[in-house]
């Protein structure tokens, strides 16, 4: 008999999954870690939908007219900005979290549809520059493996302020992942657990930030792009201080944004939806003048992208670009069924692993285990992740040609409506089949 | 653009009074060897920062932020008192201060040697990777805070919760130790410390101070490991 059938009822206060969590926590006294991002239902992109050209616009003939894809990153101040051709990057992830074959896999992806990669805590490792034709080098509050010879080389300096998984919170890279190589580039011991503070240590607010980007920029003689990347909080506020320290480039990750290990009740609890986010960040770089101008400052969002409809859905409400990061790693094959029996085994499922932090990927992707990350072909994870980016590229121009663009960031915030009272609130779009917007003589 | 070269001594002057940071700057980046004065720095942020060269710097003034910032192979001396974060995230070479520097001084740096010869603030080796880094007087609060590796040498006293959360770093404090923050401990001084003291204070050039005289301080390695009683 199912449980229905025997009349047993779950509650939605205390559901199997918090049952398990107080379980859990009454049997280790330690709160739960792990990968991934919020797993939590929040409005999000899927709450939107596109209004396809019928007779009131024109759309664009799918096979025979272009509709572009590249954007420029960087024009403020930097004399080499980045030109890519998706507006689809890859986000943040280090070397450590990572095992050397996935850092591989994604700059072969990523260079081979023409986008740039991204570091992160731990520093650059030259395969990672060997494979990636745009690399964006993360300045870290930890700063390990941070080296000026590095920073020299990357094509862009992302300035970490925040991530979305965990906004105000620091790193934890559990000592399983502590291989002798990873611990040799952080200038730690192997085996431990290695801490990563939630601020940086030479700075302590916006007007130190706007030296520490000038700092950074006399070093690189003016010539790389400087990110500054915040996880999504009091984003509107964030942004104009970001400009206002110089960045070129802010990056706003929404709380749906993936992280390789912290607390669960971080990850589910701290931050706000992407959706609610980027709206704010538009308005704060329209309001300084700088939104979608050659000269302006580009907005790059991340948190739960997955598909090409995200991404134009991203772009019509203002971004310049996306940032991807765990569905970089499914691309990859992280969750494979093909590993179901191995995910089994470590208490969890293809499509449910999350424990990144353990080391034991059966998939070689977060994990430093010699033989666990043999088995990711670094070549043909970059095919992968090269066919899933042409999709998300595909699927963005065919949005946007249906709405009557020749280039998809020519998308616009009057292409789309949503379909729940709380995105509508969030992205400043009506209610569908109304001109009402919630919340536009609101503040904030 | 001002640069001036002294025939008789071979050393370049750079006036920032007449140059813009960018040019002197871009100057010292330019160079692979010889000596320079930066004159009239009169707190600018980030002078001689990302220095590549072995060259001998000198800055006549006092600096703001960042001076000799990620420096390499330079030796730079800085003629008066110095900003935040002072020779952050060094890798090599070697930066004195002649007065005292601000908080954050040798930030994350990695290798070399920061000498300040004054006073430093807060914060002072905070997330050391491997420097060297000896200061004449007395430093603040959280200095060597998650401090990995290298030295610090204290000729003073030290502030509140040094060496908070501190991994490999070897503390050697003189004076007084205000409260040692999460995981720090007091360690004895063998001899391959008093020999490994004596050498930093020689290189510091403060070659009269007795190693036997300092304590040193190190980490418990209690936060190696998460576990439920590690919460502070």
């Amino acid at each position: 008999m199912t449980y229905a059938e025997r009349g047993l009822r779950e509650s939605a206060t205390f559901d199997r999954a918090t049952i398990h969590g107080i379980q859990r926590a009454a049997a280790t006294g330690v709160y739960d870690i792990r990968g991934w991002g919020a797993k939590r239902a929040l409005p999000h992109f899927d709450d939107l939908l596109f209004l396809g050209a019928s007779m009131s616009r024109y759309p664009l003939e799918g096979y025979r007219e272009s509709c572009g894809t590249d954007v420029v990153l960087g024009g403020r101040h930097a004399e080499r900005p980045l030109h890519l051709d998706i507006p689809v990057t890859i986000a943040g992830m280090s070397f450590g979290a990572l095992s050397a074959q996935a850092k591989e896999a994604l700059g072969r992806g990523a260079s081979e549809v023409g986008t740039s990669t991204t570091t992160g805590d731990g520093g650059m490792t030259p395969e990672e520059r060997g494979q990636s034709r745009h690399l964006v080098y993360q300045y870290l509050p930890s700063r390990y493996g941070m080296n000026p010879d590095d920073l020299r080389a990357a094509d862009a300096i992302e300035v970490v302020l925040g991530q979305g998984a965990k906004p105000g919170g620091g790193g934890m890279l559990l000592g399983q992942k502590i291989s002798p190589r990873v611990a040799g580039m952080r200038t730690l011991p192997e085996g431990i657990d290695q801490r990563s503070a939630c601020r940086h240590p030479d700075w302590t607010g916006p007007d130190d930030l706007t030296i520490k980007i000038a700092e950074l920029r006399e070093i690189t003689d003016w010539q790389k792009p400087v990110y500054v990347k915040v996880g999504a909080t009091r984003t509107y506020y964030d942004v104009k201080l970001a400009v206002h320290a110089g960045a070129d480039v802010v990056v706003v990750d929404g709380m749906q944004g993936g992280t390789a290990a912290t607390q669960d009740v971080f990850i589910e609890h701290v931050g706000i939806p992407t959706l609610a986010a980027l709206p704010q960040a538009v308005q704060a770089l329209q309001e300084l003048g700088v939104h979608r101008r050659p000269d302006g400052v580009q907005l790059v969002v991340s948190g739960g992208i997955r598909t090409g409809a995200d991404v134009a859905k991203a772009l019509a409400l203002g971004a310049d670009a996306v940032a991807i990061g765990t569905a970089a790693l499914i691309a990859l094959g992280d969750n494979d069924p093909r590993w179901a029996a191995e995910y089994d085994a470590l208490g969890s499922a293809a499509g449910f692993y999350d424990d990144f932090q353990d080391g034991r990927d059966p998939a070689g992707i977060t994990t430093q285990d010699p033989e666990l990350a043999a088995r990711l072909d670094p070549v043909l994870g970059g095919r992968r992740l090269a066919n899933y980016l042409r999709v998300l590229s595909m699927e963005a121009q065919t949005i946007a040609r249906a709405c009557g663009k020749s280039h998809v960031t020519h998308l616009e915030p009057e292409d789309l409506v949503a379909v729940t009272l709380e995105a509508a609130a969030m992205a400043r779009v009506p209610l569908a089949g109304t001109s009402w917007i919630p919340g536009t003589t609101g503040g904030l | 653009m001002d640069t001036m070269t002294d025939p008789l001594t071979d050393t370049t002057r750079l006036d920032l009074a007449e140059l813009t940071l960018r040019e002197v700057n871009r100057t010292l980046h330019e160079m692979t060897s010889g000596e320079v004065v930066v004159t009239n720095p009169r707190g600018a942020h980030s002078v001689a920062a990302g220095l590549t060269a072995p060259l001998l710097v000198t800055i006549a003034g006092h600096c703001g932020y960042y001076a000799a910032g990620m420096n390499q192979l330079a030796d730079v001396v800085v003629e008066g008192t110095a900003g935040v974060g002072v020779a952050e995230n060094m890798m090599s070479g070697s930066v004195r201060v002649r007065g005292n520097a601000s908080q954050s001084a040798g930030a994350t740096a990695h290798g070399g040697l920061l000498v300040v010869e004054g006073d430093a603030a807060a914060r002072c080796g905070i997330s050391m990777k491997g420097v060297d880094i000896v200061v004449g007087g007395s430093v603040g609060h959280l200095s060597a805070f998650m401090a990995q590796a290298g030295r610090l040498v204290v000729r003073g006293d030290a502030g509140e919760a040094l060496g908070d959360s501190i991994y490999e770093a070897r503390l050697y404090v003189r004076g007084t130790v205000a409260s040692l923050g999460a995981d720090c401990v007091e360690k004895p001084m063998r001899s391959e410390h008093l020999a490994e003291l004596a050498g930093l204070l020689e290189a510091a050039g403060f070659t009269d101070d007795d190693p036997a005289s300092y304590s040193r301080f190190g980490s418990a390695r209690g936060l190696y490991h998460f576990h439920a009683d590690n919460a502070y």
